[in-house]
């Protein structure tokens, strides 16, 4: 049985990363060979918004990696996409240089705006990509390092982590409001130029930052994959179900939920650097908690605990949310929301993907007799859900 | 002061209260090395309380408790004592429902606990071998890629059994291990304890006056957080304090 999981969860993997490795060649193909004319076309605005999808499905698989298999239920991720999201809009920034309204070759305009007579410390080396994405992975994963560390040496756990994950993203939030932080205010950075001295705005950067975008998220797929199909998976999904027996039998708890935040909030990180440039702007609204709970939305309707489903749940709701705030559907989109989220834990509570599966599963092993009963990785988690925790 | 020299583990006058209840009062114990001893006592005896201690759960206002002469439990946390060689069985089973009885079985397994190494880990034929092994032992080699969550109670117990002997601990607290089981198990569960005993030192808490009888080991009788009596299962009963606490006389 367990060789059929593996066989079903690979082939699942397969069809997931073949779609994407379909999608990184056949999107700018479309977009850069055939004429806007052309059916096969694939217009700017389409490629930047899958783009933008793909980014989520990073940021949704991050969330479903620490919620899905540890339990770590994080109201505030937006905080980490939003971090790497800066980072990487701080290196757009510097790549502007003297083009900027005010021809400040080494100031952003909101600098010279504020009248700052020179770069803030923590703006130094944004103008070396390297640096930068160093910084898109580093700023995240410090914060989480940090917060984790105190958070889970103290034990800190369920509802009161949420809350306080979701403090840390509103306290972020203020912050990067105030103009004296230096990140641009309320308006954030924008109106950027190049990425690597290609203009951002160029049909074929948009191309290429579409397939590296998909090419992330299929790296980020195998990572997580790893990390759930290795002992240190089975670990963690034992934490989840069992905390204290965990630590009974000598792991701490502590350090495989710090390394497995960490983990998360570094590719919610990277997922902010994506989105940025095909987005064309950062602003403080990313670390509204908000943004934050409709992550969390997109894991559940995908389907926890599945990665897949994250993925595919990011990219389903955002597709429905471009669709109906646009229109007439546009005063609705809240509702809409709101009745997705109602209706997917009524009645499909492992997500679109999890019931898919469990499904199939159920039609398996009713074929084969031997060891029937409710054995599908999601039916048991709901079981281990409803029991009391263990004190 | 007593020898501790031949002491796997040592309790001295430990005290633990609750919002002013007393749940160990001035408790002493001493177990030998590959001593198996049974622990029993009325409800509200301190007999959780005490394995709490001992496993780094529950910190003692005052007292000693030292395992193997030179470690001092009291200054240490569940998983550090874990690794010392301390398995803990609980009352009511708790096997990870989720994971095969295999995955419970390997994630006992005596190794290395780092998050670094689990990351990397492979299969190999050593821990399978030793996981075939227990696996006979508890009597669950045709359930081995079942979800725990789907076994029976008793062979939940066992599974929990097998996950102390895949710790390979110096000492394994027991507790309530029959409870809730049929007779033809508890039989089963004795004969276990009784082959655990041969290599390890065992601390049993055990209700069931049948089942201590069973083990034929010492036993001590704790009663409002320290020790009322202490010997054999008969030299026990007869004592009028003990038979005072249990009948209420």
């Amino acid at each position: 049985m367990i060789a059929r999981t593996f066989l079903t969860d690979d082939r699942r993997s397969a069809i997931f990363l073949g779609l994407l490795a379909i999608a990184a060649v056949v999107v700018p193909f479309c977009h850069l060979v055939f004429p806007p004319s052309s059916l096969l076309h694939i217009g700017t605005s389409s490629v930047a918004l899958w783009g933008k999808y793909l980014s989520f499905a990073i940021l949704a698989l991050s969330l479903d990696l620490i919620w899905g298999y540890a339990g770590i239920l994080s109201l505030g991720h937006g905080a980490f996409f939003a971090l790497g999201g800066y980072a990487m809009g701080m290196y757009l920034m510097r790549q502007i240089g003297s083009r900027g309204v005010y021809a400040n070759p080494l100031l952003p305009d909101f600098m010279v705006f504020l009248n700052w007579k020179e770069l803030p410390w923590y703006w130094w080396g944004f103008d070396i990509f390297p640096f930068a994405a160093l910084m898109v992975v580093l700023a995240p994963g410090i914060l989480a390092f940090v917060f984790g560390w105190f958070a889970f040496r103290s034990r800190v756990t369920g509802v009161y982590l949420s809350i306080i994950t979701q403090m840390l993203t509103y306290a972020l939030w203020l912050s990067f409001f105030r103009n004296d932080m230096g990140f641009g205010g309320n308006n954030g950075l924008t109106d950027f130029k190049d990425i690597l001295g290609f203009p951002v705005q160029a049909p074929a950067t948009r191309a290429a930052l579409f397939s590296i975008t998909a090419m992330t998220l299929m790296l980020c797929y195998i990572v997580a994959r790893y990390v759930v199909a290795s002992k240190l998976g089975k670990v963690l999904v034992a934490i989840r179900d069992a905390e204290s027996r965990t630590r009974f039998l000598g792991y701490r708890v502590d350090a495989y939920k710090t390394f497995l935040f960490t983990l998360s909030a570094a590719m919610a990180g990277i997922a902010g650097a994506l989105y940025v440039p095909q987005v064309g702007i950062i602003n403080p609204s990313e670390f509204h908690p908000a943004q934050s709970i409709e992550v969390v939305l997109w894991v559940a309707v995908g389907g926890r605990g599945t990665l897949v489903g994250a993925a595919l749940g990011a990219i389903l709701v955002n597709f429905a949310k471009t669709t109906f705030t646009s229109g007439i559907l546009a005063p609705y989109w809240l509702f809409v929301l709101g009745a997705l989220f109602v209706l997917v834990t009524r009645f499909l509570p492992n997500g679109i993907v999890g019931t898919f599966f469990d499904v199939a599963a159920d039609t398996r092993s009713a074929r084969r007799p031997a060891h029937a009963g409710s054995t599908s990785a999601s039916g048991r988690l709901r079981e281990a859900e409803s029991e009391a925790p263990l004190k | 002061m007593t020898d501790i020299t031949h002491s796997l583990l040592y309790l001295s006058g430990v005290e633990v209260s609750f919002d002013g209840f007393r749940a160990l009062n001035g408790l002493s114990l001493d177990i030998r090395h590959g001593e198996m001893r049974a622990i029993i006592g009325p409800n509200g005896a301190g007999k959780t309380t005490m394995m709490d201690v001992i496993t780094g759960k529950t910190r003692p206002d005052d007292g000693e408790v030292l395992f193997d002469r030179t470690n001092d439990l009291t200054k240490l946390d569940e998983a550090a004592i874990a690794n010392l060689g301390i398995g803990r069985k609980f009352q009511k089973p708790t096997v990870f429902e989720m994971h095969t009885v295999e995955d419970n079985l390997l994630l006992a397994l005596r190794g290395n606990r780092r998050v670094v190494h689990n990351l990397f880990w492979r299969r190999n034929a050593p821990d399978e071998g030793r996981i075939d092994q227990i696996l006979g032992t508890i009597r669950l080699g045709d359930h081995r890629a079942r979800a725990a969550g789907a076994l029976s109670h008793g062979q939940k117990q066992w599974l929990e059994i097998g996950m102390l002997i895949a710790q390979d601990p110096k000492l394994l607290l027991v507790d309530e291990p029959v409870a809730g089981m049929t007779d033809a198990e508890t039989e089963t569960t004795a004969d276990l304890l009784r082959e655990i005993a041969r290599d390890h030192s065992v601390i049993v808490v055990e209700h069931d006056m049948d089942f201590v009888r069973r083990l034929g080991v010492r036993v001590t009788v704790l009663h409002e957080g320290s020790v009322l009596a202490e010997g054999s299962l008969d030299q026990v009963s007869a004592n009028e304090r003990v038979i005072e606490v249990y009948l209420g006389r």
